[in-house]
């Protein structure tokens, strides 16, 4: 069993836990993944690591499909069922001065790691960082210790700018240059910003995170359609150059299971 | 001459619709009838046609004597998991092909006898408590399939201290996520693997050797004497065809995993979900082909296909799957060859095959089949692409000095792979074959790990 060490609620949807993964947290490294199990009827589900010491390893969720819900109910001292990595091919770090890093909700967990990566190499960062409102908006205070820039906007202008990331971005880019650009959000955040860049040639590495089994290559399940040929996300990636990815058909493929995900949420609302 | 017992069997009707064990099982009565049909040969063929080559002959004769205790552990002796071969074998390929009684009658019904004594020992709890002398030096078996469980049992017995990683979070391998309830109940494997506990294996589930620990590792900071690589064939084979990513195409390994692994036909009280609408091709002939239409059928599709390139004497799986399958109505869609899965908005469609017809035998010594002009197309909601499944790289990925062929297939010489002290066995091996060849590539790398461990 796998020891939640601490939990932090970052708002009312996302929490930070700190979990007993000694084994997997050796051999972290920034980009790596964890597939975890919250009891013995529970999904497999992959969240990237954020952080990692000599015991431990650190996850942040958004409660927003049934597991997710589930995961949140559990509390500092409680186990997890399953917790099995660094799954994935770390970050791989590329050798650039500059770098303009796009947050969007959630997708702040993954990105954390990698330009804390870049930043531990001497890259100069913006970080752009949105989320629906105030409330959503994760990890500013960490983030500001290792960007030189920080750009946060919302949806519902309650915080920072008002709008998209894109916006603050192609004024960015229209204001200076930038040798790398990397976006983690959900996947029509990561396919607006990647084709933004595309017309300032700067090319953007994302990370994808679609629906895996066991996380190894063996199921295809997240199998995702780059430049007309076939990766699975959970060996290959989950770090791909945005440029030749097919977002619509990754977007469609995450939805495959809707209809089920309501089934389950139907059952947490009778356990109750 | 006395007619081979029948299995008795749930009625087709009933158990197309659920996942309950078709085939029931002989009862003592059927079980010495059938045991005495056994000609006890001076030369049985059968022991050499077996790849772990268990005394048939014997555990017969004891069985006719009533000492079952001892037919049982003639068999555990050199077959760990007697009710898991019993019911998995391609017994018509092995033992039971070589059964003198065959040429003239029929064979003996020897995998339902092994069954037989393998449920009697497990319902009875025979335990043979067998006195292991420890020498203190540790191995690690990679992977806790067939051939991970003969492997680590046979260098159990030899003293050696035995870990055993497993990447998944149940036991069993392909036995769990591959082999449906309905042909290997689920239980049966678990129970036939708690019994290597006793034996003092250890086992550790969610290690994958790779990533959470690499080879290295073992050897430096875990100090290993020697290794075995079971890892398996975990990787899926694709057609290479338009429009394989279309949301209601499977791949038979994520589809099986979905029911078998994570137990979706329970969903939503399992929280993994697996959708199935009313008509499914699956593509392929083999073991896995078969496991996935009859799978299918049994999570509500209407109709069927099991679409295959060649005709029907060329299906490679067991001649008792491909029974059950015509029985519960699986349909067979022969000589015809997907080109194109057609679909809309990103949702599958049809799918477009080749029309194919049979040339000259190839390497395999089936008819070759030979593309025509002609195509057929049929609506579909699901497809299933179960036309294999190759070793899994992860390992090699983080063991650049292991060697591989073309196929990703371990090179090993007599079981020793290019690392000294790795070792390697069934289907990383030689590609995806049966439990029995990978248990028996197991025992015998446990020899070679022995050998190789005393001249340190």
């Amino acid at each position: 069993m796998y020891k939640i060490l601490d939990k932090v609620e970052l708002n009312k949807d996302v929490d930070l836990m700190v979990i007993e993964a000694p084994l997997v947290a050796k051999n972290t490294k920034p980009g790596n993944f964890v597939i975890i199990r919250v009891d013995n009827m529970g999904e497999r589900i992959p969240l990237t690591i954020v952080e990692s010491d000599a015991n431990s390893i650190t996850i942040i969720s958004q409660k927003i499909g049934y597991s997710t819900k589930m995961l949140g109910k559990k509390n500092i001292g409680d186990s997890l069922e399953d917790v099995v990595g660094p799954l994935g091919v770390p970050a791989h770090i590329k050798p650039v001065e500059t770098l303009v890093a796009v947050a969007g909700g959630v997708g702040a967990a993954p990105l954390y790691p990698q330009v804390k990566a870049y930043f531990d190499q001497g890259t100069k960062i913006d970080l752009i960082i949105g989320a629906s409102n105030k409330e959503h908006l994760i990890l500013i205070d960490k983030f500001k210790d290792i960007v030189e820039n920080i750009y946060i906007c919302t949806d519902d202008g309650s915080m920072g700018e008002k709008g998209f990331v894109t916006k603050v971005l192609e004024r960015l880019l229209n204001e200076k240059s930038y040798e790398l650009a990397i976006a983690i959000g959900p996947l029509i955040m990561m396919k607006n910003v990647v084709n933004l860049n595309k017309n300032y040639k700067l090319k953007t590495d994302v990370s994808l995170n679609p629906i895996m089994i066991d996380g190894t290559g063996m199921c295809g399940n997240c199998r995702v359609s780059i430049g007309g040929k076939t990766f699975f996300a959970c060996v290959d990636g989950p770090d791909f150059p945005g440029e030749e990815i097919d977002f619509d058909e990754l977007m469609e493929r995450q939805k495959y299971y809707k209809h089920e995900e309501h089934i389950c949420n139907l059952m947490l609302g009778e356990k109750k | 001459m006395i007619e081979r017992t029948k299995m008795p069997e749930l009625e087709a009707e009933i158990r197309s619709h659920n996942f309950e064990e078709v085939a029931l099982g002989f009862n003592i009565k059927q079980v010495k009838i059938e045991a005495s049909r056994c000609l006890d040969c001076k030369n049985p063929r059968c022991v050499t046609a077996c790849p772990v080559n268990i005394d048939i002959p014997r555990f017969i004769k004891l069985i006719l004597e009533d000492k079952y205790e001892d037919a049982y552990c003639t068999i555990y002796q050199d077959n760990i998991l007697p009710a898991v071969c019993g019911r998995v074998c391609p017994q018509e390929k092995q033992c039971e092909g070589a059964c003198v009684l065959g040429i003239k009658y029929e064979s003996i019904s020897i995998g339902a006898l092994e069954r037989f004594l393998g449920d009697y020992s497990l319902k009875n709890n025979f335990l043979k408590n067998e006195i292991i002398e420890e020498n203190n030096n540790k191995v690690a078996i990679i992977g806790s399939g067939p051939a991970g469980l003969a492997c680590a049992a046979s260098i159990r017995r030899m003293g050696y201290h035995v870990d055993v990683y497993e990447a998944l979070h149940e036991f069993g391998g392909v036995l769990k996520y591959g082999i449906p309830e309905f042909r290997l109940p689920k239980t049966i494997v678990d129970t036939e693997i708690y019994r290597l506990e006793n034996l003092g294996i250890k086992f550790y589930k969610n290690v994958i050797i790779g990533k959470t620990l690499t080879i290295e590792q073992l050897f430096n900071e875990y100090n290993y004497k020697a290794i075995f690589i079971g890892s398996g064939a975990g990787l899926p084979s694709s057609l290479g065809i338009k429009g394989e990513n279309l949301n209601g195409v499977y791949y038979a390994n994520e589809f099986l995993t979905r029911v078998n692994l994570m137990k979706a036909n329970n969903f939503p009280h399992s929280n993994t979900p697996v959708k199935i609408g009313e008509t499914v091709a699956v593509v392929g002939g083999g073991n896995v082909a078969m496991d996935a239409a009859r799978t299918a059928k049994r999570l509500g599709a209407k109709k069927v296909y099991v679409v295959y390139r060649r005709n029907m004497e060329s299906l490679p799986a067991r001649l008792e799957e491909i029974h059950h399958a015509i029985e519960e109505g699986i349909e067979f869609r022969l000589l015809l060859n997907p080109v194109e899965i057609i679909g809309e908005a990103y949702e599958i469609k049809k799918v477009r095959c080749q029309v194919m017809v049979l040339g000259d035998k190839d390497a395999s010594g089936r008819q070759k089949p030979v593309p025509t002009d002609n195509y057929e197309e049929f609506d579909i909601d699901n497809l299933i692409i179960a036309i294999g499944q190759s070793p899994n790289p992860i390992i090699k990925k983080s063991t650049p000095d292991l060697k591989v062929d073309d196929w990703g297939r371990i090179v090993v010489n007599d079981y020793q792979t290019s690392i000294p002290g790795v070792f390697a066995g069934g289907d990383i091996v030689t590609g995806a074959a049966t439990v029995i060849l990978a248990m028996g590539a197991g025992k015998e790398a446990a020899i070679r790990m022995d050998k190789y461990i005393k001249t340190l």
